[in-house]
């Protein structure tokens, strides 16, 4: 039963390997400004907590099997004074003051003016809406697209549980609560793909609720935001025509908005420029015609619990005819 | 009163004297164990169960282990899978580890203070019922898709009826409940077992480092869990009635949940890490054979850390989103509780290092030594999540799931295996095998780090907690499967360690006497009234100090060999200096706090599946049985004055101050000033975010202050009307309608102020489910409903016992415990009336 959702599911590592393959979500891959200070930080810390375990594991030792001589060295309130209290108390204050630096850094970074980026965190999915500087929001989903280079200002709210917007490669995570709008700052120095994912447990889909992180080049981003801002594309050859015919027919458009079509319902993602996305249904498939056709047949299968019903009404060839239409909008 | 230390009766002991002490303390044979109260048999079942829950808990680890030994597993689906990490981390947390170390203050406490029992048996037992029954149904929702998916932590609005329909998160919030009840009887418990039974000459300074660290816990569980009663409380009231504590767009705020669940959660950890450090300030000096070095220190250290616990709940809320500034003092915090585990890491170091001759290896020791190695990565990984900016990258991580593991299982679960062999010779006829625990232990030891080492990198990798599955492609297969076969090792160690249990260990009746030559009283010899004679002690080693005590003690040389009463009894001493004050007389078995506990669990049982009329039947009927149990307490001083031995004779009786009974009242009353706080905070809290929703703006204005006035006269009438009450009382065989008609009057004046407070605002419009003010609003008239309808109940009960000739001038603790909490009621309620009417009108 679920063979074939796995099929497209096993897709992914293409994508993966194209996106930079397995460290696309590690922290100790940073690249960005706050990731990569907060990784600095974390070798510090490995480094001092390595050196502090090696010393109470040598008092130990030497506590059990020492010479006579030695043991008495350490049998006295003395050495629960100086490693217990004094130690600890002079080491853990000047990490507190480097790691106050590190979050006064953070805060001082913040661009007012930049891009700002709107996400929703939604059961299960990312809503992305870009507010350019004149105040237009363009809505998309399951992905940012950032230029680099330059502070981008996220506001991150959310629609219904609490989410938490993770993208470890580029900053620390940060919760999306309803009724409160968290502000997060990116700025990624080079061109190239991070995964996030949601950190906070959000019910039901939570593991298969993540996104991809683009950073571009300022004028590419300002061109694919051009670009993302037009209304959808035109069905052209005919598998195209019976797909758009066949998403109108089924009533998709209650829920998704494809802008230039009368598609225009909010509960779920804008699918104006779907197909150039790097994936489907917050990271879980990889972007292809297949994988269009399997999500909307099997799609509580793929990702049981999601908001959207199965179709399982259609034949192999209608499902091919609106994964067709799908794939282009670009 | 002279107190000398050297054995003080002439033996051989009178003929009959000690078959009368077996008869009283006599464990009922047969099925009728279940009527037992005494502390080794109850005790006993409730480590049993509480091992029991580690165990089905751990076999939902092994599952879930299973599911995520690759990417992309379908093995146990998304639905199943989130229900079990919710019901493996709640019962770990709240059916394992807080119940094993209460389980263990249970066992342990009254041998090592060489009393007959705890103050309260009946409490402990009815506590330890409700807790088995409540457990068990809870967990076995797992089995028929009916258990909570909300996680462990259950943070709404996820678990309000919206995105959680169904009655599984309604379970969840039963299982809490009955943990809730369990934990705050045993605090009592505790607080007046150590303070109050300790033996003659055992000031606190002399008090085992596992008594105080059980003093802390108790304390520690006073101020933390009122936090969780009230949050879940709400939720529950949202859930069924919708209150709007919790939804933003009512202004509600999510994160008021969080603040109550992690004031409680973070004392938490303290609350199961104090008492298993406890455990090894025991153990490590009986293996070196030398008393603990820095037992001051170590002391201090558990009292700051007490104290710290309270100050860093917000490091889980890191990632919230709340400003720098409370985040780097939370911080601070957070590092600052280091230093008392510095302290004692150190302290049991210098005291292995100060053995007379070298650290014993034996089963315990090596738990010991695992738990020192675990807990000290688990204390740096700490350190480091303490820094904010790190924390940003890791929580909610494996890196975190890493750290609590490392924390919890080496900072709890290895000390209490330590304690399993080290003192089962004290209940079991045989010791546990010497041989397989060395197998146990490597197991366990290399399983656990195995299993949770790799963890710290996979979160570094960017893994999520609490998620199913993963793609195969993000590089996290191989050390997931490393942490599988760990934790197959580590289930096997455990196993192994059931299958020695089930061969060797044989309850009732103590095994080798003294086996590891330690030093403390609960290595003296015991039967089922615990000592033969309650020692005269002079240093905190007595069995190393006191040349020949345990013979002394055997031969009934010390204080009360005997039952002088016909009853149980124990020595009720001072709480600074353990001076004999009185004797206590004790309940012995008995149906009513078996039955009380079971109705109270049918009747949350039944309250969850929305079985209201039978719910209610239920617990009319479990109020009836703590009726029927009470009625036969407060046994008034009819039976004089006992000799206790050395020329000492002791009251059987007590009231005031210097009655158990009144310090159990004193404790309750800081539980409910503790909740009461937390629904002040609450109050406040809902305020900053939402101010809009406040009267008189965004609600009705506010009843005229002729309404508060009314209630304040009424409730300052009632105190007045008790305190006459309490003049009045007639002296022995007498009975007086003025003490009823006053009590009655009292009662009346109570009702009528909550009334008015109702009627006060239900006037104005209010309604509890408009907005989050209207809800604070009605909450703050329900926690004092709540108080009122105890405080009938046990006003009525009173008169009764007045009317029954067994209450007047002297035999007066029934009416005593009215009073303080009519007072107490009164105090809050005023409290109350000035934070609902006078707040609004102050900012408003």
């Amino acid at each position: 039963m679920r063979d074939r959702s796995f099929q497209a599911f096993a897709a992914l590592p293409v994508l993966l390997i194209v996106a930079g393959c397995v460290d696309v979500q590690s922290a100790l891959n940073p690249a960005g400004g706050e990731a990569e200070r907060i990784h600095t930080l974390s070798w510090i810390l490995i480094i001092f907590c390595s050196v502090v375990f090696l010393g109470v594991a040598i008092a130990t030792i030497i506590a059990l099997f020492g010479s006579h001589r030695w043991r008495q060295r350490l049998a006295g309130e003395r050495l629960v004074i100086g490693a217990g209290l004094i130690f600890p108390a002079a080491a853990l204050s000047a990490l507190l003051g480097y790691s106050v630096v590190i979050m006064g850094i953070a805060g001082s970074a913040e661009g007012e003016d930049g891009l700002r980026i709107s996400v929703v965190g939604e059961r299960w999915w990312w809503r992305v809406i870009y507010i350019a500087r004149d105040g237009r929001r363009i809505e998309s989903a399951n992905e940012l697209r950032v230029p680099t280079g330059q502070p981008v200002r996220l506001e991150l709210t959310s629609a219904d549980v609490i989410h938490s917007f993770w993208v470890p490669k580029l900053a620390g995570k940060l919760d999306m609560i309803p009724g409160r709008t968290n502000t997060l700052t990116l700025s990624v120095s080079e061109p190239g793909i991070s995964r996030g994912q949601c950190a906070e447990y959000c019910g039901g889909a939570h593991a298969l609720m993540s996104f991809f992180v683009i950073a571009m080049p300022p004028a590419d981003f300002e061109t694919w935001l051009a670009r993302e801002s037009e209304p959808a594309a035109v069905p052209v050859d005919e598998a195209e025509i019976q797909g758009h015919a066949l998403f109108v027919q089924s009533g998709c458009g209650a829920c998704h908005t494809v802008r230039g079509t009368d598609a225009s319902g909010t509960i779920a993602p804008d699918l104006t420029h779907v197909g150039n996305r790097h994936s489907l249904a917050a990271a879980t498939l990889p972007n292809n015609a297949e994988a269009f056709a399997s999500w909307i047949r099997d799609n509580q299968h793929i990702k049981p619990e999601n908001l959207m019903p199965p179709y399982e009404i259609y034949t192999e060839r209608e499902l091919g005819q609106l994964a067709t239409y799908l794939e282009s909008l670009r | 009163m002279d107190l000398t230390p050297h054995p003080i009766n002439p033996t051989p002991r009178p003929p009959g004297e000690l078959e009368e002490l077996k008869r009283v303390w006599a464990t009922p044979k047969g099925w009728r164990i279940v009527t037992a109260v005494n502390n080794t048999v109850i005790g006993l079942l409730y480590i049993g169960v509480a091992f029991l829950f580690f165990l089905m808990a751990g076999v939902l680890a092994l599952l879930m282990r299973t599911q995520l030994a690759v990417g992309n597993n379908d093995f146990i689906g998304q639905e199943l899978y989130n229900q079990m990490f919710t019901v493996h981390g709640t019962t770990m947390m709240f059916l394992f580890a807080v119940p094993a170390v209460e389980a263990l203050g249970v066992m342990l406490l009254p041998q090592m203070l060489a009393a007959r029992d705890l103050p309260f048996p009946r409490l402990s037992a009815f506590a330890i019922w409700a807790y088995v029954v409540g457990g068990l149904v809870f967990f076995s929702t797992i089995f028929y898709d009916l258990a909570p998916a909300g996680g462990w932590f259950m943070y709404p609005p996820l678990t309000l009826t919206e995105y959680s329909p169904g009655d599984n998160a309604d379970f969840w919030l039963l299982g809490i409940g009955f943990i809730e009840i369990s934990a705050i009887a045993g605090a009592v418990e505790i607080v007046v077992g150590t303070l109050r039974t300790r033996p003659p000459g055992m000031s606190l300074a002399r008090m085992p480092i596992f008594a105080w660290s059980m003093l802390i816990f108790a304390s520690m569980i006073m101020f933390a869990f009122p936090a969780v009663i009230l949050a879940t409380m709400m939720l529950e009231i949202e859930r069924s009635f919708g209150w709007p504590f919790f939804t933003a767009a009512l202004g509600g705020d999510a994160l008021l949940w969080q603040h109550l669940f992690w004031f409680f959660g973070h004392p938490e950890v303290y609350i199961i890490f104090l008492p298993a450090a406890g455990l090894v300030s025991m153990i490590v000096p009986t293996m070196a054979q030398t008393p603990l070095i820095g037992y001051r220190l170590i002391v201090v250290a558990l009292i700051a850390t007490g104290f710290f616990s309270f100050g860093l709940w917000v490091h889980h809320m890191f990632t919230t989103g709340i400003p720098a500034l409370s985040l780097t003092f939370f911080s601070a915090a957070s590092m600052a509780v280091a230093l008392p585990s510095g302290i004692q890491v150190f302290s049991w170091i210098a005291t292995i290092a100060a053995g007379r001759e070298r650290f014993r290896i034996t089963t315990p020791s090596l738990f010991v030594l695992g738990f020192l190695f675990i807990f000290t990565v688990g204390g740096l990984t700490g350190v480091m999540v303490a820094m904010v900016p790190f924390d940003f990258q890791v929580h909610d991580t494996y890196f975190v799931v890493a750290h609590f593991h490392y924390v919890l299982v080496g900072g709890m679960v290895f000390p209490l295996f330590a304690t399993f062999y080290y003192w089962a010779p004290m209940v079991s006829k045989n010791m546990l095998s010497e041989r397989l625990g060395r197998w146990v232990f490597w197991l366990m030891f290399l399983g656990f780090n195995i299993t949770f080492f790799p963890m710290h990198l996979t979160g570094l990798l960017g893994m999520p907690r609490r998620v199913w599955t993963y793609p195969s492609e993000l590089g996290w297969d191989t050390l997931n499967m490393i942490s599988t076969i760990g934790a197959y090792m580590l289930g096997a160690g455990v196993f192994l360690f059931v299958f020695d249990l089930v061969l060797r260990f044989r309850p009732g009746g103590g095994g080798p006497e003294n086996p590891w030559r330690a030093g403390t009283l609960e290595w003296l010899p015991n039967d089922v009234y615990s000592t033969r004679s309650i020692p005269f002690v002079t240093s905190r080693e007595p069995i190393w100090d006191q040349p020949n005590i345990a013979e002394d003690v055997r031969e009934g040389r010390y204080f009360l060999p005997n039952a002088p009463t016909g009853g149980r009894e124990t020595i009720v001493t001072s709480p600074i200096d353990a001076r004999p004050q009185y004797i206590i007389q004790m309940p012995g078995p008995g149906w009513p706090p078996l039955l009380a506990a079971i109705f109270t669990a049918a009747f949350f049982l039944l309250l969850t599946i929305k079985l209201v009329v039978v719910a209610v039947v239920c617990g009319v009927i479990a109020v009836a049985f703590c009726l029927i149990w009470t009625w036969s307490l407060d046994p008034g001083p009819a039976k004089g004055s006992v000799d206790i031995g050395g020329g000492i004779s002791l009251p059987t009786y007590a009231t005031g101050p210097t009655s158990h009974s009144w310090w159990a009242m004193v404790v309750l009353m800081f539980v409910a000033g503790s909740l009461y706080l937390a629904y002040v905070f609450s109050y406040l809290f809902l305020w900053t975010v939402s101010p809009e929703v406040w009267a008189p703006a965004g609600s009705p204005a506010l009843p005229a202050l002729g309404w508060p006035a009314t209630s304040t006269f009424l409730l300052l009438a009632g105190a007045a009307l008790v305190v006459t009450a309490g003049h009045l009382l007639p002296p022995a065989g007498k009975f007086g309608v003025a003490v009823p008609l006053a009590i009655f009057l009292a009662l009346a004046c109570l009702a009528g102020s909550l009334a008015i407070e109702i009627a006060g605002h239900w006037r104005t419009g209010l309604s509890p489910s408009a907005n989050a003010y209207g809800a604070m609003v009605y909450l703050g008239v329900f926690l004092f409903g709540q108080l009122a309808f105890t405080l009938v109940i046990m006003g009525l009960f009173t008169i009764a016992r007045h009317a029954a000739g067994k209450l007047d001038r002297e035999r007066r603790v029934t009416f005593d415990n009215l009073a303080l909490l009519y007072h107490y009621t009164v105090v809050q309620s005023l409290l109350g009336l000035a934070l609902i009417h006078g707040f609004p009108r102050l900012v408003g």
